[in-house]
Order: structure tokens, then C-alpha cells, then sequence
């Protein structure tokens, strides 16, 4: 029941607004986002880590079709669940200030991106999800259409066809997958249970990454990336870089692992190989970027390659690691991209250049950035440290050449990110005057930083949550290969 | 007494937040009492474990779980045992001496309170460093010490000058930890703990294979490479110098930069099983030492000087500790960080009395205006140079006693960079306080002795470095190697070189003799014939190159951070830019183009239909007749 109400009320709501008129819109789109973040904690203090998949509501759909209304969380969507609920509300908060126009228009929209992302972690029938993960997309690209900086219709346009025509390849996977049950099913437990032979699982395989590789994205598919969070409004970048994207690394562990585990453990070698190189070419460019956002763009593809690859290890420690790590991206993401706004909003820029000396003029907003910027560099005790600790020793356990690759963004990261705060907040001041944070802007980064804190002082949270779901997913993925 | 271990790095935690959030509303006075408070209450505290450790060997306390996975888990757990309660001691001692003369040396800054608050951090994290029971608390330690240095070398944020060389040494740093980070991760793959009981209380040691050990312990000290300062990672340390000199002397001479040596005192039983390792630690102590040594012959920054001593230093601890002379390689830390310490504030003394000025050419016969200053910097002097009883001459002689138990070769090696330092700090210490006078009027005219707040722990300071060789008196002297014993439970009985005494005598007075010829040498050439270097430019054939510090920089930048930027543009631009996205780009005007073809089918024209209507029939007319 919980389940659905956070799936159907931001949905509802989100298309009830769409229609709606005038100011009020941001304020209910809030409460909503709020009244689902409490949901997710609810769901959280009622869930039991050992009992496997919970909150289930199931109803038949299309029978004759084999597909139903199946959703449910166990330890693995519960983190997903949890970041988008708790980020959402967050999120909309940091675009008030923004006022963009048509605000029923640019909420409903945002309200219904959230519900459909939900709907993408606690979907159980294969085709329930397939129809969340577009869906998401939708709102996706008229906020980056309508809300955009610059080249706004190429862009949006690249942006659209780009994932859609992996999401295709994917959608061809699926009625592939449901055939193989007679009758056909798309539910989640029968296909788990169906036996490819290694060709077909090869097809599956590069089906499903495909889509999940341009999502996420991963290099070399991430060329639709830079542009689209430069020049998308700071709200719409916030939900693609912190949320959106986490549906393909999620859907990594939920529909790749179980589904075709031979074929992962037969091609990850390669897989790996052009994801850790990836990371270290993201984090290469970012150094050079001229502009903050598009650099926390190339960065954020750095990050989020490395939590790829640790999937794909199919170690206890990556998975926990690609959790921890996607919780972490999630908070830091939005924190950063908070930063370019504050700037954009006071400066009307992001140039790096054209910026410098505000640490003086506002030192609540230096405090905040440069928390952000700790918990980015994966700083002990910050929420980026365990998750990048266990990813990279995941590598590690496979390979030292991949965690020394990987290991390189550490380095790079801590030059671009450094140099990018120095040339924004250190040094001279570039003309004039810059307020600091008001308590409106204090309300996004306080909970920002008090999780960048939290979760790196107690990273348990998650793993006592996601643990015992990892190991049976494990257990499962190695019986399928031995089975094999 | 064991239940509050944890306040002790908790209260400079406290620290930092109240200062760090009261900055801008708490008075200065209240804020430096605050920050002096915490540092001193650990202080007390650590003493007070000192009779729990002293009876049991060590004391534990758990606070809570940190990472927990399905094969290994870490707590939140502090372990003081000799070797963490000395440096706890040497933290928190050094730390709160240092603290107050902050007070004093930092009291017209307008962002005082932020020092404070950074330096309670420092303090936080470096305590987190050797109390941890893990290596995951070490390793939080270490990267938490690496940001406070980088907040404060580039303390005085609006000088883009300073805020480079922070950024340089956290790069550098973060170079070395990355190796660190790797032997952290080959350590849990061979052991399946990082705890310091799960890998070195059983028996684990003695099956794992000696490779992946000797592994380990090079990747540690990559990392200790870069925290310590040492070639070939050791040009971030001069930078440092940027940073307000109460932090060059808590952060780059006391504490942090000795983090390496703790690390391999930690690690000591694997390096025990790493013997390549320890001979790497030696020659790269070594090598170090004399390079950092020469370098320092030609500086004229007061805290240049100081720098590249340190890095000799901490080569000549590293030389140690590959010879196997563990406690002479830790004696030599608590050492260095008296006199250091010392050396640094004394400095910061003379600069605080000058203004601002630091180059030594531009100071000259200041033993009259800064009286005090002049007798704590010669007692620092004294002590690094290894006069006895000095406390430097304790460790020193110890160090090199250990060469020459291996070949009178490094003996005599680790000797010639003792004298070299001894040369440069003579050197400095003349042109500073004797010779002629070459401050500018006005300057002089307003140059004043420092007040008490800084002259206080500069006495203690003194005092210490006086006395500190106390701590090990060797047998020979009718002492009983009490820092040995003390820390035999940690490093265990270490086999010494068989030297007799009548050679150890030898050995003692050649060096002692050594070094008094060279402090004569340095006092005719510049308190006698009061030479004063020339201009940087006027520099030629080996002192320009010496003085240009060998033009590591420069090559670095030649080598490393050119090309890399290159290929970061290349990469960038090129690559990504162009190529591809360049494909991607390519395939949807491909595709757009060949819709446009195809579209022709489907517009609507019924007159195409018709004729593809037409042709198709004639088609199949025409294949039905024929075949």
C-alpha cells in the first residue's frame, strides 16, 4: 500500500498540476515531495532487512499478456527509494528562488519525473518498469526543452533520442525475456527463472546495457551529457545527475545480474576495461573545464563509472559500495549543482574565470561548497569515502591495474575540484559584491551537509539495510553460473 | 579512565565546530582560551593514561561500528599503546605550546578565530591518525591531516601564490596516498582485516606469502613518501612554508610530516618480513637527506631553510628505521619535534619582530633587539646540530651509531648530512643574530621582542630540546634506554650492533669533533668575516643550481604537469569534442538524411503511390510470364 502511494500520489498529483494554474503550484509539488519523503522513512523504520521483498501490492493487468501490477522493495531499491523520496523535496526547494515560468507546468512535471522514478526501484513485472523508466524520461525532456540554458531544442532533441533508442534495444530484450515462459510472464520471479543459452545471454546482455550505458551514461555513450546538465536549469540537472541516472546503474543490479550472470562474468573483463578508462578520460577533461557546471558534469560521469564497474565486479563489496556510492553522487550532486546555481543566481555565470574571491564576501556559502566539494573528493568520514573505499577495493580484489586506473580519478579529482574552488572562491574578487547565503538557500545545504556527514560517520544505515539483499542476490547469481 | 579515551580526539572536534560556527561572533580571547583549552585538556588526559599503559601495555575503547560488510568490519575503536601515547603526548604537548603561541602570533589577524578552528581540526584528525585500532582510522587520519594542511597553507586565501601551494600539497599528497590506498586494499585481500589485531594478532603474518608483503610495504611507503615529504615527493613541503608559521611548526615539523614514520612503525612487523623494503627505506632516507641537506646550503628564507632541514630530518628517520634502529628512528621524531618546533616558532618570532621579513640577508646582528629569541633559537640550533647534551646529540648519535653497526660507509654517509645541516643552520644562525646589521631603519625602529604568550612556549620549547635526549640515555652514559624498553611491546627486542664502547666513544667523538669544526667554519665565514649571500641572480655553476633547488619544480612541470595538461586538452577537445560526439552526431545526420529519402514514400504524393502501384504489378507480371 505504501508502496503505491509513493508511486501514484506525485504521478497524480504531478498531472493534476500540469493543468493547474498559478503560484501555489511549487508549494504543493513541495508538500507532496515531502509527504513522499516521510513515506520513504516510514518504510524504512517498518522494513525488516532479513525478510527479502516487502510492501508488495500485486494486481493482475493484462493477464492474457502475462503482465501485472507487481511492485515491492527489498534491502536494494529500499536505498533508491529513500534517495529519491528524501532528495525530491530538497530538490524543489533549491528551484523556488528560480521562479520558473508556467510553475504548474514545471512542477507537475518534476512531481511526475519523481513518481515515475520511484516507480522504476519498486517495480516487480518487467514491463511495469519498462513503462516507469520512459515515463520518467518524458518529463525529463520537456524540462530540458522548456527550462534550458542555451540550444535548448538540439539538445533536448539529442538528449531524447539518444537514451530512447537505448531504451528500444532494451524494450526488444524484454518481449524477448517474457516469451521465453509459457505463458508469457513479465513478472520479475519468472523471469529470473528463465535459462538462455550463452548467445542469447550475450544478446541480453548488451540489449540491457545499451540502454543502462546511455543512461547513466557511460563512456564513450556519454556525449549527450555535458550539454544537456550545462544547459538544463539547475532543478532538471539535479534530477538527471542525482536520481535519474542511479535507474541505470540500479537496473544494472536488478535486471542484468540475476537475469543474464554468465554473460557478466564472461564479458566483464572487457566491460570493466572501458569503464575504469573512462573514468580516468571524465576525470582527465573535467581538469580543463572552463565552466563549473559542465566540469561537476565530467566529474559526475567520472563517479558514476566507477559505481558501474563495481557492479559489474559482482563482489559483496562492490554492490555495497555501488549503494553506498550512489546514495553519496545523489546528496553531492545536488550540492554541487546548488553551487552553480547560487552562482548563476548572484553572477550570472559559471565561468570559472570570470569568478574568484567570494570565500571572503560569503563564507556560509564557502563552508557549504567546500563540504560538498570534501564529501565529492571522497574525504574520510565524509559520505563519499566508504562507498569509493569498497568500489575500489572491489576492483582491486579482480584486478590492481583497474583500481590503480580507477584509483586515478582520486588524484584528478582532487585537482579539479580544488582548482575549480580556487578559481571560484579564493583569490582576488572579480568586481563587486556577493550576499551570502539567506535562510532560504541555508535550508537546501543544511540537510545536504548534515547527510554528507552522517553517512560518512555511519555508512551502516545503508549496508544493515542493503546487506542481507546483496548476499542472496549474490547466492543467486552464483548458483545461476555454476547451474550454467 | 579508559572510558574516556575518546574525549581526547573528540574535544579538539568540539573545538573545531564552535569555532568554526562562532567564528565571526566569539571575541579573540575566547576563542584562542577555548582552542588553547581543548589541546591541553588531551594533554592531561593523555598523561593520565599514562599509568594504564604503562601497567598493562595498552588500553583499548571501541565507541561504535564503522564499516561493517559481510567478511571484515572496522570499529570506531582507539588503541593507546607506548608507541600512540608517546605521540599522543608529542601532539598534545607540542599541539597545545603551540596553540598559545598562536594566541600571541596571530592576534591582529582578522580571521583569528578561524585559525584556531583549524588548527583544533588538525589536531583532531591527527590524533584519529594514531589512536585508530585500524588502518581505515590511520588512513582517515592521514587524508583529514592533508586537508588541514591544505585550509592552512592557504590560510591567507587572497594571495593566489598561497593557495597554489596549498593545492600543490594536497595533489602531491593525495599522489602518495593513492599508493597508500593500494596497499590498504592488498592488505585486506591477504589478510581479510584492517585492523590491526585481526592482521597482527594471530598468526596470519607467517603464512602469507613474503612478495605480496614486501608489496605492501613498498606501496605504504609511496604513501608515507608523499606525507613525509620525501623524494621524490617531497617538493610540497617547501611550498608549505606559505602557511602561517605557528602551522610550519605544528604541521610541517612536529606532527603530520612524521605520520610516515608512524605508519612504518605501525606496519613494523611487516616490514620486519620486507627486508627489500627496509633497504629501500634506507637508501631512500639516505638519498634524501644529503639532497634536501645541499638545497638547504643555499637558501635565504628563513623558513626555507627550516623547510628542507625538515625533509633531511625526516630522510634521516627513514634511514633509521631501514637500518633497523626503530626506537633511534622514533627517538630522533620526539626529538626533532622539540627543536623543530622550536627552530619554527623562533623564526616566526624574529619574522613577527621584523614585520613580515624572511630573508636571512636582510637580517643581520639581531641578538640585541630580540634577546630572547636569540638565546631559544641558538639552544634549537645547538640541539638540531647534535651538540651534547643537547637533545638532538641523543638521537642523532644513535642513528648514526645503527650506520655504522651496517658499514662505516652510510656512517659515514648519515654523517656528511649531519654536517651539512649543521653548516646551513650555522649559516643561518650567523647571518641572522651576528655580522653586521642589514634591517632598513624603520623596520629596526619598530622590531621588538615577542610577547609573553610566545616567549613562554618558546621556553618550554627550549627546555625540552635542552633535555628531551633524557628520554634515552644510552647505557654508555650510565642510562638505561628507557624510550627502548618503553616501546619493546610495539617494535619488540630489537638485535643491536655489537660496537664496544671504546668505539662507540671513538665514533662519538669524531662526529662531536666534526661538528664543532663546521660551526667554527660557518662562524668565520659569516659572524668573523660577515659574508653575506649575494643576489639569486649573481649565483653561479653549483650554488645556482642548488639554489634553484636542483630545478625539480621545473622539471616536474617539464615532465608531469605539461604534458598532462596537453593531454587533457587533447582529450577534451579532441577526443571527446570532435570525435566522439562527433560519431554520435555523424549517426543522427545519417539518419535524418536517410529519412528525408525514405519520407518520399510515405508524403502522400498519390501520383508516386500510383506509379509504385503500376510498377509493381508490371513487375510481377513480368517475373510470372518469364520464370
Amino acid at each position: 500500500m505504501l508502496t503505491s502511494i509513493l508511486l501514484f500520489l506525485p504521478i497524480l498529483g504531478g498531472l493534476l498540476l500540469l493543468l493547474a494554474k498559478g503560484s501555489q503550484a511549487k508549494w504543493i509539488s513541495f508538500a507532496l515531495s515531502l509527504v513522499c519523503g516521510g513515506i520513504s522513512i516510514a518504510m524504512c523504520a517498518g522494513f525488516d532487512p532479513q525478510l527479502g521483498m516487502q510492501f508488495v501490492a500485486e494486481l493482475p493487468w493484462l493477464p492474457n499478456l502475462g503482465i501485472s501490477y507487481h511492485v515491492g522493495v527489498d534491502g536494494i531499491s529500499l536505498v533508491l527509494v529513500l534517495l529519491t523520496n528524501l532528495l525530491c523535496p530538497v530538490i524543489f526547494w533549491s528551484t523556488f528562488k528560480q521562479n520558473p515560468e508556467h510553475p504548474g507546468l514545471h512542477y507537475g512535471m518534476l512531481l511526475i519525473m519523481q513518481g515515475a522514478m520511484t516507480g522504476v526501484f519498486v517495480s516487480l513485472d518487467i514491463f511495469l518498469y519498462y513503462i516507469f523508466w520512459e515515463l520518467a524520461l518524458i518529463p525529463a525532456y520537456f524540462l530540458v526543452l522548456l527550462y534550458g540554458a542555451f540550444e535548448r531544442n538540439r539538445i533536448a532533441m539529442k538528449f531524447f533520442l539518444y537514451t530512447l533508442v537505448g531504451s528500444l534495444l532494451m524494450l526488444v530484450a524484454i518481449i524477448y525475456l517474457s516469451q521465453q515462459n509459457s505463458p508469457a510472464s513479465f513478472d520479475i520471479y519468472d523471469i529470473y527463472g528463465v535459462r538462455l543459452t550463452p548467445n542469447a545471454q550475450l544478446l541480453v546482455l548488451l540489449a540491457f546495457m545499451s540502454a543502462y550505458a546511455i543512461k547513466i551514461p557511460i563512456f564513450p555513450f556519454h556525449t549527450w551529457q555535458p550539454d544537456t546538465y550545462t544547459s538544463a536549469s539547475s532543478g532538471t540537472t539535479m534530477m538527471l545527475s542525482g536520481i535519474m541516472l542511479k535507474m541505470g546503474l540500479y537496473s544494472i543490479i536488478r535486471w542484468v545480474l540475476p537475469i543474464v550472470p554468465g554473460a557478466v562474468a564472461a564479458n566483464q573483463n572487457w566491460m570493466i576495461w572501458i569503464i575504469v578508462i573512462g573514468v580516468a578520460y571524465a576525470s582527465l577533461i573535467a581538469v580543463q573545464q572552463k565552466d563549473l557546471k559542465r566540469l561537476f558534469a565530467y566529474a559526475s560521469i567520472a563517479h558514476v563509472g566507477l559505481i558501474a564497474a563495481g557492479i559489474l565486479t559482482m563482489t559483496e563489496s562492490g554492490l555495497q559500495g555501488s549503494l553506498l556510492q550512489m546514495l553519496s553522487h545523489g546528496i553531492n550532486a545536488v550540492g554541487l549543482f546548488y553551487v552553480c546555481a547560487i552562482l548563476s543566481d548572484r553572477k550570472g555565470t559559471n565561468d570559472i574565470a570570470a569568478l574568484g574571491g567570494i570565500r571572503r564576501l560569503a563564507p556560509w556559502f564557502a563552508t557549504a561548497y567546500f563540504v560538498v566539494l570534501l564529501g565529492t573528493v571522497a574525504l574520510p568520514l565524509t559520505n563519499g569515502f566508504v562507498g569509493e573505499f569498497l568500489l575500489l577495493s572491489a576492483l582491486f580484489q579482480k584486478s590492481w591495474v583497474w583500481s590503480l586506473v580507477a584509483g586515478s580519478g582520486v588524484i584528478l579529482g582532487a585537482v579539479y575540484m580544488l582548482k575549480s574552488y580556487q578559481g571560484v572562491m579564493l583569490g582576488k574578487e572579480n568586481n563587486g559584491t556577493f550576499a551570502d547565503l539567506d535562510n532560504q538557500e541555508k535550508g537546501v545545504f543544511l540537510p545536504i551537509v548534515i547527510a554528507i556527514v552522517v553517512f560518512g560517520l555511519l555508512p551502516s544505515l545503508i549496508t544493515h539495510l542493503s546487506g542481507p539483499a546483496i548476499e542472496q542476490l549474490l547466492q543467486q547469481i552464483n548458483q545461476a553460473i555454476q547451474a550454467n | 579512565m579508559e572510558n574516556l579515551i575518546w574525549l581526547i580526539p573528540v574535544l579538539p572536534l568540539v573545538g573545531f565546530l564552535v569555532l568554526g560556527l562562532g567564528a565571526r561572533t566569539l571575541p579573540k580571547s575566547i576563542a584562542s582560551v577555548l582552542g588553547c583549552t581543548t589541546i591541553f585538556t588531551g594533554f592531561i588526559l593523555t598523561l593520565l593514561l599514562g599509568s594504564g599503559v604503562m601497567s598493562h601495555g595498552s588500553v583499548e575503547q571501541s565507541i561504535g561500528t564503522w564499516v561493517a560488510t559481510a567478511s571484515w568490519s572496522v570499529n570506531f575503536g582507539f588503541l593507546v599503546d607506548p608507541l600512540s601515547w608517546m605521540m599522543m603526548l608529542v601532539i598534545t604537548g607540542v599541539g597545545a605550546l603551540i596553540h598559545v603561541y598562536s594566541a600571541g602570533y596571530m592576534h591582529d589577524d582578522e580571521r583569528h578565530n578561524y585559525f584556531f578552528a583549524y588548527l583544533n581540526l588538525f589536531v583532531f584528525f591527527m590524533l584519529l591518525l594514531v589512536m585508530g585500532n585500524n588502518y581505515l582510522l590511520l588512513f582517515s587520519g592521514w587524508e583529514g591531516v592533508g586537508l588541514c594542511s591544505y585550509l592552512l597553507i592557504g590560510f591567507w586565501f587572497n594571495v593566489d601564490e598561497y593557495n597554489e601551494a596549498a593545492k600543490k600539497a594536497f595533489v602531491m599528497n593525495r599522489i602518495g596516498d593513492l599508493g597508500f590506498l593500494l596497499g590498504l586494499f592488498l592488505l585486506l585481500n591477504t589478510f581479510g582485516a584492517l585492523d590491526y589485531k585481526g592482521i597482527f594478532g594471530g598468526d596470519l603474518l607467517s603464512h602469507a606469502p613474503q612478495g605480496v608483503i614486501t608489496a605492501i610495504t613498498l606501496l605504504f611507503i609511496v604513501g608515507a613518501a608523499g606525507k613525509s615529504a620525501q623524494i621524490p615527493l617531497y617538493t610540497w613541503l617547501p611550498d608549505a612554508m606559505a602557511g602561517p608559521t605557528p602551522v610550519s611548526a605544528l604541521i610541517h615539523a612536529a606532527t603530520m610530516v612524521t605520520a610516515g614514520i608512524y605508519l612504518v612503525l605501525r606496519s613494523i612487523h611487516l616490514f620486519e618480513l620486507a627486508p627489500f623494503s627496509l633497504e629501500v627505506l634506507t637508501y631512500l632516507g639516505l638519498a634524501t637527506s644529503i639532497f634536501a641537506a645541499t638545497i638547504g646550503l643555499k637558501q635565504n628564507d628563513i623558513k626555507k631553510v627550516l623547510a628542507y632541514s625538515t625533509v633531511s630530518q625526516l630522510g634521516l628517520m627513514f634511514f633509521a628505521l631501514g637500518l633497523g634502529a626503530y626506537t633511534a628512528a622514533f627517538f630522533h621524531l620526539v626529538t626533532h619535534a622539540f627543536f623543530k618546533a622550536l627552530l619554527f616558532l623562533s623564526a616566526g618570532s624574529v619574522i613577527h619582530g621584523l614585520g613580515g621579513e624572511q630573508d636571512i640577508r636582510k637580517m643581520g646582528n639581531l641578538r640585541k633587539v630580540l634577546p630572547v629569541t636569540f638565546i631559544v633559537f641558538a639552544i634549537g640550533t645547538l640541539a638540531i646540530a647534535g651538540i651534547p647534551p643537547f637533545s638532538g646529540f641523543f638521537s642523532k648519535d644513535q642513528i648514526l651509531l645503527a650506520a655504522y653497526g651496517h658499514s662505516p660507509l652510510l656512517f659515514a654517509l648519515g654523517l656528511f648530512a649531519s654536517l651539512l645541516t649543521v653548516y646551513y643552520m650555522f649559516r643561518m644562525f650567523f647571518l641572522v643574530f651576528y655580522g653586521n646589521s642589514r634591517t632598513d631603519h624603520h623596520t629596526l625602529d619598530h622590531a621588538h621582542e615577542s610577547p609573553l604568550s610566545m616567549t613562554a612556549p618558546l621556553g618550554i620549547l627550549a627546555a625540552l630540546s635542552l633535555g628531551g635526549g633524557l628520554l634515552n640515555v644510552p647505557a654508555i652514559f650510565g642510562g638505561g634506554d628507557w624510550l627502548q624498553h618503553f616501546l619493546e611491546p610495539v617494535i619488540g627486542k630489537v638485535e643491536e650492533a655489537h660496537i664496544s664502547a671504546s668505539m662507540e666513544w671513538t665514533l662519538m667523538a669524531i662526529v662531536v669533533g666534526l661538528v664543532l669544526v663546521v660551526i667554527f667554519w660557518a662562524y668565520r665565514n659569516y659572524a668573523v668575516q660577515k659574508q653575506v649571500p649575494g643576489a639569486e641572480a649573481d649565483e653561479v655553476g653549483m650554488g645556482r643550481i642548488l639554489n634553484h633547488k636542483y630545478y625539480v619544480d621545473e622539471i616536474y612541470t617539464a615532465v608531469f604537469v605539461k604534458p598532462a595538461q596537453q593531454l587533457s586538452e587533447f582529450v577534451g577537445d579532441v577526443l571527446d569534442a570532435d570525435f566522439l560526439d562527433g560519431l554520435v552526431n555523424g549517426v543522427g545526420r545519417f539518419t535524418t538524411g536517410v529519412g528525408k529519402v525514405i519520407r518520399k514514400i510515405q508524403e502522400g504524393t498519390v501520383g508516386f503511390y500510383l506509379f509504385i502501384f503500376a510498377f509493381g504489378i508490371l513487375l510481377l507480371l513480368v517475373l510470372e510470364l518469364f520464370f
